[in-house]
């Protein structure tokens, strides 16, 4: 099975034999690609019926749960890595999320849609509500609840303690761009971040 | 129809009767003391494939029995979990070996309080030992090895169905590859206690009980099991789901609002009752619900040990309007084993069909057990 290359970003930044919970895990397709080819264990954690069913038929073990309000299921440090991937923007708690998340792992990994876009800025000065490949939903039909920029998220995990060990940012198209670019948050369409609590 | 099956069913089946325990060889009970001989009935579907690795445990609920699927001649009702296992169904016995067994302490076939006992030559009565689920998972095992298998696919039961699978799991995970808890409890409430406990109060302050002797005395607690029975289906059901089914609808033989069978769910009830003293036995309520009272695996410290080096697949699945062992229920046991590392899956599937629903054919959980068996079955085969 081929991964998305969002995932396999993800999945190559995870160190093999880790154990892993996967927040928003979809389908499944992440978790199971590490445990068969990464020799890692862990579990992932979705609310979409449908996902969860096609998560089991994967044979990848699922807790459908709320994110914002059930993660005081999981113990401290019981993960060596979690995930959320582009699932941020869709959390009514994020903060709390975020602060479970680095409770739970010493690793956390990231990934995020950016605002900050300049064709999202573009369309935000038109006076539209932006949208764009990583954001391609209307505003009344949109899953995303909380949009942030990379300078605001990275504020947030300051005040989290949380320290940004790696930053991937992406173009629109999700190809890496260089790290350390001082104008990511204008070119970025996305950012993929691994911290550590 | 009973002698034309329809398709999807597995025909027409017969209980079977094996001796696995006997008087010089018993079973060694989990409180001390032994049990022999022990017979237990049981019934397969589906075939054993050549290397013996299809096979799947059914462990039946309280009132449950060995005849799971298919027809009995002449019966009007298929087996009780007949929408699940059948050809092309969730439990498919065209690739599943698939076994069920009556529970020790039960009454359709398999050695219980009511069963003669050899030293006396009389029914065991109150004489019959208190039985806790490791001696129904020594039972059911010592069937499995008779049967040629040393490693299960799946177990899978609902309600005490479930915490045999979850005691199996936990004891012994090197023989199930994978373990089904639907709308279970690692642990009873004092609510669920207390329901138990009138049930059981009804059978034994019924004056035909005779201290258990019942059976001697030629009579029966007839009133009070059909008590417990009415209080206990209450339980099953959800508050819609009565709502849905009756309503505050008057029974139409009600000439006038009297202490009679005035609204129709009483005569739901009282027929529930009724259709309850044709098959199940007075002494196995009160054993049987006993050994839910105490189950408490997690409460011994090296619960999780076996499991830690032998991880099984678990499968938790609860029902949002079970009120009897709801979804607090499943989560701790989801939670308790997921802290052991252990791959453990969960839903809580839409229902509106309370406690009962694990019998039912829901969409989302039996789409949740196919992909979950034939995952299992792909693992194997791989």
């Amino acid at each position: 099975m081929t991964l998305r290359p969002d995932l396999e970003l993800v999945a190559s930044l995870i160190p093999s034999g880790s154990r892993v919970l996967d927040l928003g895990c979809g389908s499944g397709a992440l978790l199971s690609e590490l445990m068969h080819s990464a020799n890692c264990r862990g579990t992932g954690v979705e609310i979409d019926p449908e996902s969860v069913v096609e998560a089991i038929r994967l044979g990848v073990p699922v807790i459908e749960l709320d994110i914002d309000a059930e993660l005081d299921d999981f113990a401290d440090h019981s993960y060596d890595v979690v995930v959320l991937s582009r699932t941020v923007q869709t959390l009514h708690r994020p903060y709390e999320v975020l602060q479970h998340m680095g409770r739970i792992a010493d690793r956390l990994i990231v990934s995020v849609p950016n605002f900050g876009y300049w064709r999202h800025r573009l369309r935000l000065l038109r006076g539209r509500m932006p949208m764009s490949r990583e954001l391609p939903h209307a505003w009344y039909d949109t899953p995303n609840l909380r949009h942030t920029t990379l300078v605001e998220l990275e504020e947030l995990f300051v005040r989290l303690g949380l320290t940004i060990e790696q930053r991937i940012v992406l173009s629109p198209a999700g190809v890496p761009l260089k790290s350390g670019d001082r104008l990511a948050n204008v070119v970025a369409g996305a950012a993929v971040y691994v911290l550590r609590a | 129809m009973p002698g034309t099956p329809e398709a999807g069913s597995v025909g027409v089946v017969s209980t079977q009767t094996v001796r696995l325990f006997t008087v010089e060889d018993p079973l060694q009970l989990e409180q001390g003391g032994t049990l022999g001989p022990v017979d237990v009935a049981y019934e397969t579907y589906g075939t054993l494939s050549a290397s013996a690795d299809n096979a799947v445990f059914v462990c039946h609920a309280l009132t449950g029995d060995a005849h799971a699927a298919g027809w009995h001649d002449g019966d009007a009702r298929p087996g009780w979990w007949d929408n699940l296992i059948g050809p092309g169904k969730p439990l498919d016995t065209d690739r599943f070996f698939v076994i069920c067994a009556n529970l020790i302490g039960g009454c359709q076939g398999s050695t219980g309080p009511s069963s003669t006992d050899p030293a006396t030559g009389q029914a065991y009565g109150l004489d019959f030992p208190v039985l806790m689920t490791r001696d129904l998972v020594a039972v059911h095992r010592a069937l499995v090895k008779h049967l040629g298998i040393t490693r299960l696919l799946a177990a899978i039961g609902g309600s005490l169905g479930g915490m045999q699978v979850l005691q199996w799991g936990l004891d012994h995970p090197e023989e199930l590859a994978n373990a089904l808890v639907i709308a279970a409890s690692s642990r009873l409430t004092a609510q669920n206690i207390a329901f138990s406990a009138v049930a059981r109060r009804a059978i034994m302050s019924d004056p035909n009980f005779e201290a258990g002797s019942y059976a001697a005395a030629g009579v029966n607690p007839d009133v009070g099991l059909s008590i417990a029975r009415m209080m206990a289906h209450i339980t099953y059901l959800s508050e819609d789901a009565l709502t849905e089914k009756f309503g505050r609808q008057v029974d139409p033989n009600r000439l006038q609002p009297g202490f009679g069978i005035d609204f129709t769910v009483e005569s739901y009830l009282a027929h529930q009752g009724q259709v309850f003293l044709e098959r199940f036995d007075a002494l196995s309520y009160l054993y049987l619900t006993r050994v839910m009272d105490y189950f408490d695996p997690f409460a011994d410290p090296l619960a999780l040990e076996a499991v830690r080096s032998t991880p099984v697949n678990w499968l938790v699945l609860s029902f949002a309007t079970d009120w009897r062992f709801g979804t607090t229920h499943s989560r701790r046991i989801v939670r308790t084993l997921e802290h052991a590392g252990q791959p453990v899956t969960f839903r809580e599937i839409p229902s509106n069909y309370g406690h009962d629903s694990f019998l039912l054919v829901i969409e989302p959980y039996h789409d949740t057990l196919v992909a979950y068996f034939d995952r299992a079955l792909s693992e194997v085969s791989r």
